[in-house]
């Protein structure tokens, strides 16, 4: 790991009308690892994960991200065209529900190949190439390229969300529940998956989730959250075997063991 | 109000081409706007015509504000005078200023236009005015007009390609044949409204000033003379325009745009250029075709 992390947050609050969805959260995330976000439904998981990739307005705080050409820019200060052209090369967003993420009526290949077209690549034959590369690094067939995501099964859908964020190589990738929906067994294959490509990548992600299993398996570090406040934060292991926080302690004895 | 050389009479009661001064005010000063940033779409403040929408109200609030008495107006729908929204079209203008009309193309001062650019290469001085519509490019991967127009204010236009991209996924070659978009001098894209791609090039350096507008939408954009248009394509898979593998069955033309026309109830058919003033130059030239059945040679001769 290298001195700089490469995204900073600091004080990030976002609130609806009284209610504060986020309140005064920081936050480091590191080249190459895998941050895991905890916490009950309604704590400001997805609120917080929306705020740094600049997708929701923050109303205090601010988001240090330091891009690949070594500049420091404060993500939520940034002029929209920067913001923007950030979010399409050098970050990637996971959606919990693929649809959000897909075009449903644009082939597997095209789904993957956009993000490399609005980069200015304009050779279907490489685009394609590219496209068909991508599925069997997401376990796809590679007869299924011509086929529109709607005849995907959801954890097809979610592969194929994955492929098409990751195919720029991004630096940093945010994940809103990426295993929310899907079946145990399916889960388990991508959850595989993604352990393979983030170390493959090399890319940072923040994954959110609410299963801490899924946190166990994906995250070198875990953050938990309660109420849109941080309750504690440490080593993935240290913190799920050894909780300090009553509310930790209670959040990793209700999971149920089969 | 002097009217041109016209056997025309105007129609008492209404202000010169329909519309009141102060509106054709707004619309020039859109029309300058669009003109000064070509291909960005400027919004207007749409007048109810007496038309409906979908039958060119954009275009004729256009012509309406650029005609003069000393104009010649010609209007074409898809490439021919004589259909019922160019003669309907051309009569309104006939009766509101009284300005000359035309068929000929060279003989035009504006060209009103829906689907097609004549054959007859344009000169400086003349105007095409375009019936649009649907001006936005990004409407169909993005519905949502602010975000539309971020997109062009931002120069996102990546995505527009997934469009013929899929094309190629599907039919293995770009199947996208008509309002295909366009790059403006190397800034916006545009819709060039839908004529045939054959027609595209024409519109890359035209000498003439391209103004387009859309009722409905309320929008005009504009090419101004001497302006690069680009049609979007692959490296591996260029733009390419329509060829047909006979020439028109009536002119001879081998260059032209040509529409398939059922001549009999047998599955008789022949190709004819769609610019009908252009086959009707070239065979007042002398040129023939070769393709048309006797018959109806025969009624068209006789006709004229």
């Amino acid at each position: 790991m290298s001195e700089t992390p490469i995204l900073e947050v600091r004080g990030l609050t976002k609130r609806f009308g009284a209610r504060a969805a986020v309140r005064d959260v920081s936050l480091e995330l590191w080249p190459g690892e895998v941050l895991g976000i905890v916490g009950e439904s309604g704590s400001g998981k997805t609120t917080l994960l929306n705020c740094l990739g600049g997708r929701m307005p923050a109303d205090a705080g601010e988001v240090l991200y330091h891009t690949g050409d070594g500049r420091e820019v404060d993500m939520l200060a940034l002029s929209e065209a920067d913001r923007r052209r950030l979010l399409r090369t050098e970050w990637g967003f996971v959606h919990q529900n693929p649809r959000d993420g897909l075009r449903p009526d644009v082939s597997a290949g095209g789904n993957v190949g956009e993000r490399l077209m609005a980069l200015g690549q304009r050779h279907y034959g490489n685009l394609r190439d590219t496209a068909l590369d991508w599925l069997k690094q997401v376990e796809i067939d590679a007869d299924r390229v011509d086929d529109k995501p709607r005849a995907f099964s959801g954890g097809m859908q979610q592969r194929l969300q994955i492929a098409r964020n990751l195919v720029t190589h991004p630096r940093v990738v945010l994940m809103d529940e990426p295993t929310g929906g899907l079946d145990v067994s399916v889960q388990a294959r991508l959850l595989d998956l993604l352990r393979r490509l983030v170390r493959d990548v090399g890319v940072s992600v923040i994954i959110v989730t609410h299963d801490l299993g899924v946190a166990r398996l994906l995250a070198d570090r875990l953050i938990v959250m309660r109420e849109g406040g941080l309750v504690e934060s440490g080593l993935t292991d240290r913190l799920l075997d050894d909780p300090r926080e009553p509310y930790t302690q209670l959040l990793v004895s209700s999971v149920l063991t089969v | 109000m002097t009217a041109g050389p016209s056997n025309a009479t105007v129609d008492e009661g209404y202000n010169f081409a329909f519309l009141d001064e102060q509106t054709k005010r707004m619309l020039r000063r859109a029309i300058l706007k669009a003109v000064a940033i070509p291909g960005h779409q400027i919004p207007f403040g749409s007048r109810e015509m007496p038309l409906s929408y979908g039958w060119g109200t954009g275009g004729i609030q256009i012509t309406a504000a650029v005609i003069g008495p000393a104009d010649t107006l010609k209007v074409i729908d898809q490439g021919a005078d004589d259909t019922t929204n160019a003669v309907s079209i051309r009569s309104f203008f006939r009766r509101m200023t009284g300005v000359a009309t035309t068929e000929r193309t060279p003989d035009a001062t504006i060209v009103q236009t829906r689907h097609r650019i004549p054959e007859t290469k344009l000169v400086e001085g003349q105007i095409l005015v375009y019936q649009v519509p649907i001006p936005e490019p990004l409407r169909w991967l993005e519905p949502r007009e602010s975000e539309t127009r971020k997109m062009h204010a931002l120069a996102e236009y990546g995505a527009m390609h997934v469009k013929l991209f899929e094309d190629i996924v599907r039919f293995g070659r770009i199947e996208t044949a008509y309002d295909y978009p366009v790059m403006v001098n190397g800034r916006y894209l545009m819709r060039p409204s839908p004529i045939p791609k054959f027609d595209n090039p024409k519109m890359d350096q035209m000498p003439a000033l391209q103004l387009f507008g859309a009722g409905r939408e309320k929008r005009i954009y504009a090419v101004p003379p001497y302006t690069a248009v680009k049609s979007l394509d692959f490296e591996d898979y260029p733009f390419q325009i329509e060829k047909w593998d006979q020439p028109c069955a009536l002119c001879g033309a081998d260059d032209t745009f040509l529409d398939e026309i059922i001549t009999d109830d047998k599955g008789g058919r022949m190709f004819v250029c769609s610019d009908t003033d252009h086959c009707e130059q070239r065979r007042a030239a002398g040129h023939r075709g070769t393709g048309a059945p006797q018959s109806y040679v025969a009624a068209v001769e006789g006709g004229e």
